[in-house]
């Protein structure tokens, strides 16, 4: 993963700016609070929920599982249906297939629908180095684009921004990108909706090349699917004349019947919607309907290494539906930026430190940007058990061990600034090895517990700040047992 | 090594460990998930279909395969339609007393040229009542996917009951994956002010369902 957020710092330091922001916490309280209860009331109208999540999981799972098997289908089914099919290992491999795509064209702009992989590898600024002018058509990654701006949301980019932001940022920027904001533009909604109908025509209507993601690809068919809201994907999926999309390799499900699953999941997930507005499929190319050229780069850039994760590699059956952000307490107060990625949210914290690895100070610092409280495994609609990678990712970077990088086999150090906490933990099992030593203890722990302090001292004075301490009983357990049902051996539990 | 190689190798490395399933696709995944919804009658599927467009802001409209080409000019007129966009499949009959000079729907035509029409009127390949979903697939009395985009105003006809399905277990079965395929719930919308949905961005920001029963359509 490359080409975004350089030098971001770790995650509690960005997030103990952002919740002093109170503009942010207003506007994410707001937009967080109103999907919520929206999306348990789009969930609650499907009585197999349960099913469907189990039979998502599964699916995933296996595809998973034979994804090389899959990839080879997809890749066959694509090409027998008039497309071609790239393959790139990292961002830059991906930036510049698409950049000699488009140059070989001719052309020096392109229109783009949202596409979490193209934020990934840093297309547009790959692009713009190239002399190609990348237009966003979503309406919040437009508004992230004209404000130059970070995304802050998977599904919502502009989510940090509210309706009379939004309405500054069209005032002040549109005419340096294309048409003007109209004259007196207020901050309804609908009226700021329609000032990007009316700069964004003019771009559609010219368009020469479009770029896009999909949301799945089906390998038996050949068939990409894109599920969008308003309009823009299906300007950009059949305008142009040649269509380049850039797709993780995780995204593949083995059937056509296999999208009864996800096209029932995904909408209500994501915007709490029976069915989103619009979705295209489409295989290969059809002939007088669409664009003539379709080019299709499939993405590595650290899904392999994530995949070779036992426990991590279930964060690949992620549809970026982004209903455990809209759940997630930590980000309705952080916000996206705090997690330094294109994926923020408890879905960021476990995919960012597995796609990049855990070497720069965010990515160590995101498996830690959680409370595990678990509302995130709840909503998910694959069942991606985001806690209990959490703690896996935490254990790795704190005592470092295997993992993948590049496809190859490393063995990580542990991560400085974690001493205290290696300590303690050497410490106790030191002492849960010895019952003798742990007996000793207890009993010295519990005579002496008067005297405890109410704090901690020295690296732990931070931890005992937010918590109060468990209170030592006046007698161990182990010694009570012994005392009320003790045998005459050591209590019987050894 | 090319990195089509680099890739699968990386993949079939990182599955060493994973226990592989030799047998058919049909048999590994369990699907213990409903075909549709609730038993309805297939008059209520209709009636839920309508329910749920309206749902979503489209406009419904209900009529005989007589009242269909009444009902078609009707629309076009009320819009203020001075064009309208034709697939070539089209029953003729449907657009036969409405006043809007037609616009066959041509592959030369420019998206350019295709803005400055001012409606469109369509068949669909099937509907879906669970989600208020009308599919086109491309066909005939369809015709190219940009048609039904680039205008502000769709009219899209669905014969009822025959192309209407309860769910979309039940659309997947009925469509072919090989052909082009626009799923529409509803106008055009975004939900990208404040999580909010807000109806009319570039796709048509009118869309009027035209539920057409019995006889000859």
């Amino acid at each position: 993963m490359s080409g975004t957020f350089v030098g971001m710092p770790a995650f509690p330091r960005a997030a103990h700016d952002a919740v002093r922001d109170t503009t942010l916490r207003g506007n994410l309280r707001h937009a967080t609070h109103t999907i919520r209860a929206k999306r348990a009331k789009a969930v609650a109208e499907v009585s197999d929920w349960a099913e469907l999540r189990e039979a998502g999981k599964r699916i995933k799972d296996h595809t998973l599982r034979h994804l090389d098997r899959y990839l080879e289908q997809l890749e066959e089914s694509v090409t027998a249906a008039g497309g071609t099919v790239h393959w790139a290992a990292d961002a830059e491999e991906a930036n510049r297939i698409v950049a000699d795509l488009v140059k070989a064209t001719g052309e020096t702009e392109v229109v783009k629908v949202k596409s979490m992989a193209t934020q990934e590898i840093g297309l547009n600024e790959a692009l713009e180095a190239e002399g190609i002018r990348a237009y966003e058509t979503d309406l919040a990654e437009l508004i992230v684009q004209l404000g130059k701006d970070r995304p802050s949301h998977i599904l919502v980019p502009a989510i940090h921004r509210n309706r009379g932001e939004i309405r500054d940022i069209f005032t002040r920027e549109m005419s340096e990108w294309g048409r003007p904001a109209p004259d007196g533009l207020t901050d309804t909604p609908a009226e700021l909706a329609e000032a990007a109908r009316l700069h964004l025509r003019e771009k559609f209507l010219r368009a020469k090349v479009g770029i896009s993601g999909a949301n799945f690809m089906v390998a038996e068919t050949g068939t990409l699917v894109v599920v969008e809201s308003e309009g823009n994907g299906r300007m950009c999926l059949t305008l142009p004349e040649t269509l380049i999309s850039v797709v993780g390799i995780e995204k593949i499900v083995p059937t056509w019947q296999d999208l009864e699953v996800f096209l029932q999941t995904l909408p209500r997930s994501s915007t709490a919607e029976r069915m989103n507005p619009y979705t295209s499929t489409w295989t290969g190319t059809t002939d007088g309907d669409g664009p003539a050229a379709f080019h299709l780069v499939l993405l590595d850039n650290g899904r392999t290494d994530t995949l070779a994760d036992e426990v991590g590699r279930q964060a690949l059956r992620c549809i970026r539906c982004s209903a455990c952000l809209n759940v997630c307490p930590v980000y309705e107060r952080a916000g996206g930026h705090a997690y330094g990625s294109v994926y923020p949210g408890p879905i960021g914290a476990i995919l960012s430190p597995q796609l990049r690895g855990t070497g720069s100070e965010i990515d160590a610092s995101l498996p830690y940007a959680s409370s595990l409280c678990g509302a995130c495994y709840e909503v998910c609609p694959v069942a991606i058990d985001i806690p209990e990678v959490l703690v896996h990712l935490r254990e790795r970077v704190v005592q470092g061990g295997p993992a993948t990088r590049e496809g190859n086999k490393v063995v990580l150090k542990p991560a400085k600034g974690h001493a205290a906490e290696r300590a303690a933990m050497r410490a106790a099992q030191w002492a849960f090895t010895r019952p003798g030593v742990l007996r000793t203890g207890q009993r010295l722990a519990s005579r002496t517990r008067r005297l405890h302090p109410r704090t901690l001292p020295g690296p732990g004075r931070a931890w005992s700040g937010t918590r109060d301490l468990p209170a030592v009983p006046a007698e161990p357990f182990r010694d009570w047992w012994q005392r009320t049902h003790g045998t005459g051996e050591d209590g019987g539990a050894k | 090594m090319s990195s089509r190689e680099r890739i699968l190798g990386r993949v079939r490395r990182a599955l060493a460990d994973a226990e592989r399933d030799e047998g058919p696709y049909e048999r590994a995944v369990e699907r213990g998930y409903l075909r549709e919804h609730g038993g309805r009658s297939t008059a209520a599927t209709v009636e839920l279909l309508a329910e749920n467009l309206a749902d979503y802001r489209a406009v419904v409209h209900r009529c005989t395969a007589g009242e269909l080409p009444a009902v078609i000019a009707g629309l076009l007129a009320a819009r203020g339609a001075r064009t309208v966009l034709v697939p070539p499949g089209l029953p003729d009959r449907w657009l036969a007393v409405a006043e809007a000079e037609r616009v066959p729907d041509r592959s030369e035509s420019t998206p350019h040229e295709l803005d400055r029409v001012d409606s469109v009127v369509t068949a669909c390949a099937v509907a879906v009542a669970e989600t208020g979903t009308i599919v086109l697939d491309g066909g005939p009395d369809q015709g190219r996917r940009r048609i039904t985009l680039v205008p502000d105003h769709h009219v899209c006809v669905v014969r009822v009951p025959g192309q209407v399905v309860s769910s979309v277990p039940q659309a997947l079965e009925r469509l072919d994956p090989l052909r082009p395929l626009t799923w529409i719930s509803g106008p055009s919308a975004t939900s990208d002010i404040e999580l909010d949905r807000v109806e009319g961005v570039h796709g048509p920001r009118t869309l009027e369902v035209v539920l057409v029963s019995g006889g000859d359509q």
